[in-house]
């Protein structure tokens, strides 16, 4: 299937999901991410595969971990709260060192917050999110084609690196329709799963675990885990650029509110201010090199985000002093507008004669 | 000389961490006899709790997952769905199953998934240091409990099993004793019979809940264990087949 079709951005996910060969999709009804659940409870048992409505977030991330520990390709979904609670099962996917991806389709926060789109769980998503020294790898997409194109590489990298792959998109994106492309590309060379759970045919025991009691056996684990991730950080970033060269004024933004940016920093352009922008779309690992090569000029760096500030906070050590960092923040299902971003870049801009 | 006993190769040649006079030792050996019985071990995927038998993986021989608190019956289920043809086992403390854990348990027979789970209810959280279950009885001194568990405020002991043998989901549901040879005998058939109804594809959900002797926690010998397991824990959870 390689036409044109138009699609909701769930919709769109769940889809490509299904293409990537997900195995088996677990999952508690949350707004404003229900289209997922609805489209994999009729299309998994068409495909002849798994889905399940839990009696929980807490079930369905651990139902993930059983499925994900047999070998099987597996992914639940889920909005602000629900991720929360899903945050135990994170932990243990971690340290047990078990692939999955995790959808959320963030809401306002915090507590039961709103339905509105947000950017609230930056903080949450990135820095692991659950107990223990551990990381997820994250994107931000902010497209419902890019969040189609992210599905399958989330999943070959969630097998590669035995991790789980947060793919972080917003309300917005979640019931925005846009007219997508669809289609199976190659993916990646993967190692075999030998560490799976099938029945012990013909070997020795196969052990999935997260607890480890001997003195300095955590320690090693952990460094172990370390290791992992410093790979992911040296060979998975992604990140879009666009008129940095010569900007005075360079936007910091992700996801949805990365759109709204691109129009605002276009008209700033058209009225001749040297602005440009970039886009993070892996969250984790950050692209703290580009920001940092960008700030080794002088220009003033702005964040625009759907919260109070979270992504701010790794823009400024990626900056690391060497520049101004501000931040125009819209919290509580707030989206801000092209021209709310075009005063902002304004009032930071040096005045040139016309 | 003909062997007439030996060690059932899926239970490992090593000793255990329990506690002298424990029963998890014994509830470890009837699974692992009738893995072998059945010649089940290389399809077979164990979820071990958190709690004393978090190390099972340790003493049997098959694939086994450690999984968080209360979560083995959705692990089970995430497992099962997507191998119907592997045999997948929780095993289960009261604090785990009881506590924690009474949504995952109780979905997941409510759903009917087609695992089997042996509940191991020895009235105390053990690992923890010995503090009130939901299991424990009135009047029981525990960590949490010095002046025994009372009804008011502590509530009366929850028999999970007679919960779960309402639902259409669980097909089979029965709670033996591991005390005495005579108990252990119906322990063993009441496990294996649970095992082979998933063998056989039988469409439901089965638990074999196992009284079973703490007697650090209980402040007992082992005998007096035994005994307290006879006269006092089935006055409150009484033996026998409770559905199937």
């Amino acid at each position: 299937m390689s036409e044109r079709v138009l699609m909701c951005g769930n919709e769109a996910l769940a889809e490509a999901a299904i293409i990537a060969g997900c195995d088996a999709y677990f999952g508690y009804p949350i707004t404003p991410q229900n289209e997922i659940p609805a489209y994999m409870s009729r299309r998994m048992p068409e495909e002849g595969r798994v889905f399940v409505q839990s009696e929980s977030e807490l079930a369905a991330i651990s139902m993930v971990f059983g499925a994900s520990a047999t070998g099987k390709r597996t992914m639940t979904s889920s909005s602000s709260p629900g991720i929360s609670l899903m945050q135990e099962g994170i932990s243990y996917l971690a340290g047990a060192e078990l692939p999955a991806v995790v959808v959320n389709v963030m809401r306002g926060g915090p507590g039961l917050g709103n339905i509105g789109p947000s950017q609230c769980d930056y903080f949450q998503a990135t820095r692991g999110g659950g107990h223990g020294d551990y990381r997820t790898i994250v994107f931000g997409p902010s497209s419902v084609q890019e969040l189609v194109d992210c599905m399958p590489l989330a999943f070959d990298l969630a097998d590669q690196y035995r991790m789980t792959v947060v793919v972080l998109a917003d309300g917005i994106l979640g019931q925005m329709m846009e007219p997508i492309v669809l289609e199976k590309k190659p993916g990646r060379e993967l190692p075999p799963k030998d560490w799976a759970l099938t029945g012990a045919k013909g070997r020795e025991q196969n052990i999935v675990r997260s607890l480890w009691l001997p003195e300095g056996s955590l320690e090693k684990h952990n460094n172990k885990l370390q290791a992992k991730y410093e790979q992911v950080q040296k060979n998975e970033v992604l990140c879009e650029q666009y008129e940095v060269d010569d900007a005075e004024i360079v936007v910091v933004a992700y996801g949805v509110a990365a759109r709204v940016v691109r129009a605002a920093v276009n008209k700033a352009r058209e009225n001749r201010i040297k602005a440009g922008w970039i886009r993070p779309i892996t969250l984790w690992p950050f692209p703290t090199e580009q920001i940092s090569k960008a700030a080794d000029e002088f220009r003033i760096f702005l964040t625009v985000e759907m919260s109070n500030g979270q992504m701010v906070e790794d823009v400024k050590l990626a900056v690391a002093g060497k520049a101004p960092v501000l931040l125009h923040g819209r919290p509580g299902g707030g989206v801000p507008t092209v021209d709310e971003i075009l005063d902002k870049i304004k009032q930071l801009s040096i005045p040139t004669k016309s | 000389m003909e062997t007439v006993f030996t060690r059932t190769p899926t239970f490992k040649d090593c000793p255990t961490h329990y506690c002298p006079g424990c029963g998890h030792g014994i509830a470890h050996r009837l699974i692992a006899e009738t893995i072998d019985e059945l010649d089940i071990r290389d399809r077979t995927i164990g979820i071990a709790p958190v709690g004393c038998a978090v190390l099972a993986y340790d003493y049997l021989d098959v694939d086994m997952i450690e999984v968080a608190h209360g979560r083995a019956p959705a692990v089970a289920t995430g497992m099962k769905r997507t191998n119907p043809d592997k045999i997948i086992f929780s095993y289960q403390g009261d604090g785990d199953l009881a506590a924690i854990g009474t949504a995952e348990i109780i979905h997941a027979a409510h759903r009917g998934e087609q695992i089997t789970v042996i509940f191991i209810n020895n009235a105390v959280f053990g690992m923890t240091g010995g503090q009130m279950a939901p299991t424990t009885v009135l009047g029981q001194i525990t960590a949490t409990t010095p002046q025994g568990r009372e009804a008011a405020g502590e509530g009366f002991p929850l028999q999970v099993s007679e919960l779960l043998a309402l639902l259409p989901g669980a097909i089979y549901v029965e709670r033996c004793a591991l005390s005495g040879a005579a108990g252990i005998r119906k322990t063993k058939k009441a496990i294996k019979h649970a095992f082979e109804l998933q063998v056989g594809g039988a469409q439901g959900f089965s638990l074999v809940e196992l009284l079973s002797p703490c007697p650090v926690y209980w402040r007992m010998t082992p005998a007096e264990s035994m005994e307290w397991i006879e006269k006092e824990m089935t006055k409150v959870f009484p033996l026998g087949r409770l559905k199937g």
